[in-house]
Formats: structure tokens, sequence, C-alpha cells
């Protein structure tokens, strides 16, 4: 458990130094995935160590997003003045989403002759 | 009286309250997502917010109070999101079999929730920190977070923004996919990850295992592509 923590955090702290000393946009988190991933495969034993960690942390995502989300109490006039904005901004661009994701899919697999629905 | 005033100036400076209300208020508010059988319209996230808010409004607690004692469960996006890379190994062999629907089906998608948020919000003529916090509106909170912050938008907002997403994916794919005759439970999952990450995620596991294991890799995928796209484009629209 100790040690899944510290190559989760590793991997984070090495994600942020990189984003900060190439300014990148990227958030340091994201760098650290790809190097968490470029680990694993190089290392496979990995995946045993920082399995049980990474599940349980996974499994409670949606807790880790409350005190952001509080946040919302500093935002109620944003918020309410543009509600239809907001409303149509993402109701329209998250089903226009998973339309063009789902058609792309079904498109270049339908090209490459390998629909096996 | 003095003595409750006594107590109350201690929680009020102490993470401890408001780090335990946070917990509590989630645990309860799964209950109840339990309770109306997990329907994507009773999203514990939101919930748990509500019942927070309606705490600090009651008790007149700035949100910076509560925020110096949730800050240590905020603190774990950071990892959450590293820890992302376990799944997206464990399916590389599912990735690999469909690489180049997938390739496909995530930059069309991804391009497509990016540029259409930023341009309706810009249609609607938003502020522009605003555009800026919507435009990561379909990556998994962590990374959405850290792409508003780095963009000069609010990410108290974003996490607001990001939730309500999560919950229109959940709540539309079955019905929308279904009208359209789409059965690949591999196009299903992959798109709703994408466009709705982990609340669309834990919808599609509950309709079908592979339709699940697809969006994990949507969502998984797009948080890399949005922390890429998103800066391009707002650099080019505003």
């Amino acid at each position: 458990m100790v040690e899944a923590i510290a190559i989760l955090l590793g991997c984070q702290l090495v994600g942020e130094v990189v984003a900060r000393a190439l300014t990148l946009p990227v958030p340091g988190p994201v760098i650290g995935l790809g190097l968490l991933a470029v680990l694993l495969l190089a290392c496979p034993d990995l995946t045993k160590s920082t399995g049980p960690a990474a599940r349980v942390i996974l499994a409670n995502l949606s807790l880790l997003f409350v005190p952001a989300g509080v946040g919302v109490v500093g935002n109620l006039g944003v918020l309410s003045e543009n509600w239809v904005a907001f409303a149509v901004v993402l109701l329209a661009s998250t089903i226009a989403a998973m339309l063009a994701s789902v058609g792309a899919f079904l498109f270049v697999q339908r090209f490459l002759g390998r629909s096996d629905e | 009286m003095n003595e409750v005033a006594r107590i109350w100036s201690y929680l009020a400076t102490e993470p401890l309250l408001w780090l335990t209300a946070t917990l509590g208020a989630y645990l309860l508010a799964d209950q109840i997502a339990l309770a109306f059988r997990r329907h994507p319209l009773a999203n514990p996230v939101l919930i748990s917010v509500a019942i927070l808010a309606s705490l600090l409004f009651a008790t007149r607690t700035p949100y910076d109070a509560y925020f110096g004692g949730a800050q240590f469960i905020h603190f774990m996006l950071g990892p959450a999101t590293v820890a992302l890379a376990l799944p997206l190994v464990a399916n590389l062999r599912a990735i690999r079999e469909t690489a180049l629907p997938i390739l496909a089906a995530l930059i069309a998608g991804s391009l497509t929730a990016i540029v259409t948020a930023v341009l309706i919000a810009i249609a609607f003529e938003l502020p522009a920190s605003v555009i800026v916090s919507i435009s990561p509106k379909s990556t998994t909170a962590p990374v959405a977070l850290g792409i508003s912050e780095a963009l000069g938008g609010l990410p108290t907002l974003t996490a607001v923004l990001v939730i309500l997403t999560g919950i229109i994916g959940a709540v539309t794919v079955t019905p929308i996919m279904n009208a359209l005759g789409i059965r690949d439970w591999r196009a299903r999952g992959f798109s709703v990850g994408l466009a709705s990450h982990g609340i669309g995620a834990a919808r599609a596991f509950q309709v079908n295992d592979v339709a699940g294991a697809f969006a994990g890799i949507g969502l998984a995928l797009n948080a890399i592509v949005t922390s890429l796209l998103a800066p391009i484009a707002i650099y080019l629209f505003i």
C-alpha cells in the first residue's frame, strides 16, 4: 500500500516538475499517467503492487470531486444568470460528442470490414 | 452558550470538521442514490454538494474555510489521475484489437466535445473565463480541473459543469443509442466514456460489461487528448 502510494505520488511529482519545467499546458498528473503506463509496460510486476491501491482510489473517484463541487456556492451568480446558455452548451455538446464518437467508431470499423455486431 | 462558542471556534479553524462532514455527506448521498436504484439523475456527487452547500449556508461558513478541511480529499485527484494508467494498460489488448476505430472515435469525439462547447459558449457571449471553464467538460474531473486551472478558468465552476455533463451523458446514452439501432457495445461504451467520463462509464457498466470496459478506455484516452487539444482550441477561438 505504501509502495503503491509512493509510486502514484512519484509519477505525479515527476509529471508536475516536467509540466512546469517545459511550461506545458498539459496538467502534471496527466504526464504522470503516461509515465506510469510506460513503467507498467516496462515492468509488469508493478501492476501487482499498485493495483489494489489504484482500484480503491478509482472505485471512490466520485468522492474526490465533492470538495471542488461545493465551490458551486461561489458560482451561483454565474450559473443562475446564464442557466439557459449552460443548459444548451452541455446538452448539445455532450450529445454531439457522443454521436461523433460512435459514428466515427462504426464508420472505421465498417471500412475495415470487421463489423461483428 | 459560551462553551458552545468555544467548541465552535475550535472546529471552525481546524480541518477536522469539514473533512469529516465531506465523508459523511458522501456516505449519506450514496445511500440516497442506492434508494433510487442508482438512477443517473440521483448522482451521489450532486447530492453531496447540495448537502454540504446547504450546511455552509446554514452555518455561514465561507468556502475557503470549508476547503481548508476538504483539501485533503481534493488532493487525491492527482494520484487518482495517475492511477487511470492501470485500467488503460489492463485493457491494452482490447485497445490494440480495435485500434483504428478507437483512434477515429477518439479524435472525432474529443474535437467535437471541445469545439462545440467553446463555439456555443461564444455564441451565448459568455465571459472568457467561463468559456475556458466549459472547454474540458467531457473529461474526467481531476483532469478537467487541471486543464481549467492551467488555462485561466474557474476550477470550481468546471467541477460543477463536469458533473452535469456526466449526468447528461448517463441519462441520454441508452435512449439515443437504442433509437439509432446501434448495438455494438464497444462503440456505445467508448463514446459514452469519452463524452461523459466516469459518470457515463458507471452507467455503461450497469448496462453491459464490454460497454463498461470500453467506456473506461474512452475516458482515460480522452483525458489525455483533451489536455492536448483544449489549450489549442482556447488559443484559436479566444
